[in-house]
């Protein structure tokens, strides 16, 4: 019954060594882990460069309103009439810079990098469960990416209904040039993104809860790990809804069905289509949207932890309190889409509930922020840009995050909404923070994906640019809010209680360009290291996770032997006891007798019993 | 017994997260569908003029009885499988995609039902466009299962290694069975709102 299959397997179990590659199977349609997490990761900065030239732009037109630029009009033709951005033009710069940097930079290349690259590294798997598919999850991305791009070369210019893309005017093609085909093309771009999201996420979860090495139980899983863990489920569980949102949207635009559309009238004539709610589809978008920020944030909180752990040379500060803080904004991210809502004519009632689960969010949010704290607290710091990106993420993330509790108030909310206030608070909390933990995960995995170190005095430059730059940007901008000005208006010279703010724009559109500009100093430093670098050592921070067992030289399955076994959590640095001030994953209490504290074995009665021994032969006594 | 001998550690492991993979993309679909019925609930509460107004034609119980079939066909392929009964197997999967595309006829069909009622997918009454919505999602997902059935059958044709197709049946299976589920939860839901 058996003998005729053993082949097949000894072929397959050999494929680890003898892996012969092609300069297409190595560079581009690769199905290593490492390769598609560099892949999603330059994807992620050339769009992040593109979505921050975008954002440039609309910021020019809002500080000189009045003024031409010529040099707009080279570039951007008929977008750029006489030099000055065109009033259709802005709405589709704001539209596709949030879209570019909310899905492409954020989600796709955070998630996609950093779950790619850490979650066989971390866990000791050889690769994903599914290779193929996560190779299918990069390509389907870069497609997306590219049509999102490509709209900007179409007559009409790209969507620009904003990146939440409310019908009616982004379901009615005719309303303005940036729901004709442009916004057609934005659908069907996020249809391949969300495609590509659900197809890593599952192998992400799959892996995780499958794929890990000997004595790696998910209570010795770094919190990187349980962060990529939980934004995949939530990723799973929302994305999967915006099709649906998607796919009804698109329905009404090109096929003439009305589920968001009703009594519209567009340039003198009256539209056929009857009975329609635009508000059924804010609350399908936003069922995905929120959950869809907490994407964005748990990956940066995941880095930030690791980092700040390692850089602090302590163990991070309630760990346990750090997954279960994790696992509660999992689960209230999905009841508090209503806040978004507040002013579509709710009912009170149900704002109210919206209101009171959008607060308790506050909770777990505070708890982490706490940790870090708690985790700086008298460590030996050793601050590598890595480490400034890390306590930056943990800066923007309690001054976006206070404002937050301001928005989720429905009462303030309803003053609020859609004002500079709203820009100041996600931009800190999801859009600074989560780029923060981005380039802090950058700097630290460097030496494991390039097998180089980055050079830390440009890293010092680029983080105080960009950390003072993001402030003076988005910090006034609450002020604006306060006052009443709206987001996403071309020109504040055109009315009179907005003038004043004018002079404010000169500020933050300066600090804007700075800002920018200090961006190159991450470029160069990024591609320049890859040839040029110095050469990293396997372990060059000091770490105890198992990515730094790994050889420097990527090889085709990660580890040359046996994958190591696991026998402790990934936080034992500074151990009282140790000589060393930190002490991996990999190394078995045996061989460290002199640090181990009775509570490391887990009620084991007979390792306890051999550690008494050896405490009372060499005189240790343990004080806890 | 015979897996054993032929499974490496890391084959099985890798085996059985493919499997749990297929088991979150199978949760994803529903969030998909969840997600449509809330949509639908919600449309159809906001006015008495909404809902869909006309009863749902009796094609919708034969692809009922249809799909139910092949839903049973395809475990019995899975069983042959199982005792390396290769011949049984192509045939009974071969009954199971033509059960499949039957299916996927009568739910056409069922549209053809609902124009000649006047009930068209361009519609002012969108509860009546969502019974268009819910089955065509659902014969997308169809086509994705015939497809991955057609590939099972070329498996059992060839024949691939004893313990691949058995994997490769097996996960059709579980995907088929979803897929029926799936369209009888479909089926409830819109009798119950008819």
């Amino acid at each position: 019954m058996s003998s005729t299959v053993i082949s097949h397997g000894a072929a397959h179990h050999d494929s680890h060594d003898h892996h012969h590659e092609t300069f297409l199977t190595k560079y581009v349609f690769s199905q290593d882990h490492k390769m598609i997490a560099k892949q999603f990761l330059i994807t992620g900065i050339v769009m992040a460069v593109f979505a921050m030239v975008l954002s440039i732009l609309f910021r020019i037109q809002l500080a000189w309103p009045d003024k031409e630029f010529p040099i707009l009009e080279v570039f951007l033709g008929k977008w750029a009439e006489g030099g000055r951005i065109k009033p259709d033009f802005f709405l589709s710069l704001v539209t596709i810079h949030g879209t570019m940097m909310v899905f492409f930079v954020l989600t796709a290349g955070l998630s996609g990098t950093f779950s790619n690259l850490l979650i066989p590294y971390q866990l000791g798997a050889r690769d994903m469960a599914s290779p193929l598919m996560n190779m299918l999850s990069y390509w389907f991305f870069f497609i997306a990416c590219v049509i999102m791009v490509a709209s900007f070369f179409v007559e009409s210019g790209p969507a620009s209904a904003g990146w939440t893309i409310y019908p009616p005017l982004s379901a009615v093609p005719t309303a303005i040039p940036g729901s004709g085909l442009g916004m057609t093309m934005w659908l069907v771009s996020m249809f391949l993104f969300i495609v590509s999201q659900v197809l890593g996420g599952v192998n992400y979860i799959s892996t995780i809860l499958n794929m890990r090495t000997k004595g790696m139980d998910l209570w010795k899983m770094p919190l990187t790990i349980w962060a990529f863990f939980l934004t995949a489920i939530v990723g799973l569980l929302s994305f999967p809804v915006l099709v649906s949102a998607v796919v009804l949207l698109f329905f009404d635009r090109s096929v003439g069905t009305s589920f968001y559309l009703s009594d519209l009238v567009v340039g003198g004539e009256i539209l056929p289509n009857e009975g329609g709610s635009p508000i059924l589809f804010q609350h399908l978008f936003w069922f995905l949207g929120h959950p869809e920020v907490y994407i964005v944030v748990m990956p940066a909180l995941g880095l930030t932890s690791e980092i700040i752990s390692t850089n602090s040379r302590k163990p991070i500060f309630g760990y346990h309190a750090m997954v279960y803080s994790l696992v509660g904004i999992t689960v209230l991210s999905f009841i508090v889409w209503g806040h978004h809502m507040f002013v579509t004519g709710m009912n009170p009632f149900l704002g109210g509930v919206f209101m009171i689960t959008t607060l308790i969010i506050a909770v777990p949010s505070a708890v982490k922020a706490f940790n870090y704290i708690a985790t700086l607290w008298r460590g030996n710091i050793r601050f590598t840009p890595a480490m400034m990106f890390a306590i930056g993420m943990v800066s923007f993330f309690v001054s976006g995050g206070v404002t937050g509790l301001h928005l989720g108030n429905a009462a303030l909310d309803i003053n609020l909404h859609d004002t500079y206030f709203v820009v100041a608070h996600f931009h800190l909390v999801m859009g600074s923070a989560s780029i923060f933990g981005m380039l802090a995960g950058v700097y630290h995995w460097y030496p494991k994906m390039f097998g180089r170190m980055m050079d830390t005095k440009l890293g010092y430059l680029h983080f105080w640019l960009t950390f003072i730059g993001a402030y003076l940007v988005f910090f006034p901008m609450h002020f604006m809010g306060i006052d009443g000005v709206p987001r996403r208006y071309y020109a504040f010279t055109e009315f009179a209680f907005m003038e004043k703010w004018v002079s404010v724009n000169l500020l933050v559109t300066w600090a804007a360009i700075i800002a920018g500009l200090a961006q190159v100093a991450f470029l160069w430093n990024f591609f320049s290291s890859i040839w040029k670098g110095k050469k990293a050592t396997q372990n060059p921070w000091k770490s105890n996770t198992l990515e730094w067992t790994t050889p420097v030289e990527h090889i085709h399955g990660n580890w040359p032997g046996e994958i190591p076994t696991v026998y402790r959590w990934p936080y034992d640095y500074s151990k009282p006891g140790h000589d060393d001030d930190f002490i991996p994953q990999t190394t078995p209490f045996s061989e460290t007798m002199s640090s181990n504290l009775p509570h490391d074995f887990e009620g084991n009665e007979e390792a306890i019993r051999i550690q008494n021994e050896w405490n009372k032969q060499n005189n240790r006594e343990i004080v806890e | 017994m015979v897996d054993t001998e032929y499974m490496t550690e890391e084959l099985v492991q890798s085996r059985k997260a493919k499997k749990f993979n297929l088991v979150l993309g199978m949760i994803g679909m529903f969030m998909m569908f969840a997600a449509l019925s809330s949509g639908f609930i919600v449309y159809t509460a906001s006015g008495v003029d909404k809902g869909i107004k006309t009863l749902l034609p009796n094609t919708f119980i034969y692809s009922t009885i249809v799909i139910v079939l092949s839903s049973l066909t395809l475990h019995l392929a899975y069983q042959a499988a199982k005792l390396e009964q290769l011949k049984k197997q192509r045939v009974l999967l071969l009954f199971t995609i033509i059960l499949g595309i039957a299916f996927f006829a009568l739910q056409l069909h069922s549209w053809s039902v609902f124009t000649d009622r006047g009930i068209y997918f361009v519609n002012n009454n969108a509860s009546q466009s969502f019974l268009f919505v819910f089955t065509g999602m659902h014969l997308a997902h169809i086509i994705a299962g015939l497809i991955v059935l057609v590939r099972c059958y070329i498996g059992a044709a060839k024949p691939i290694p004893f313990p691949d197709n058995k994997f490769r049946m097996n996960l059709a299976t579980i995907f088929w069975h979803f897929l029926d589920v799936l369209w009888i939860y479909i089926y409830v839901f819109l009798l119950l709102n008819q």
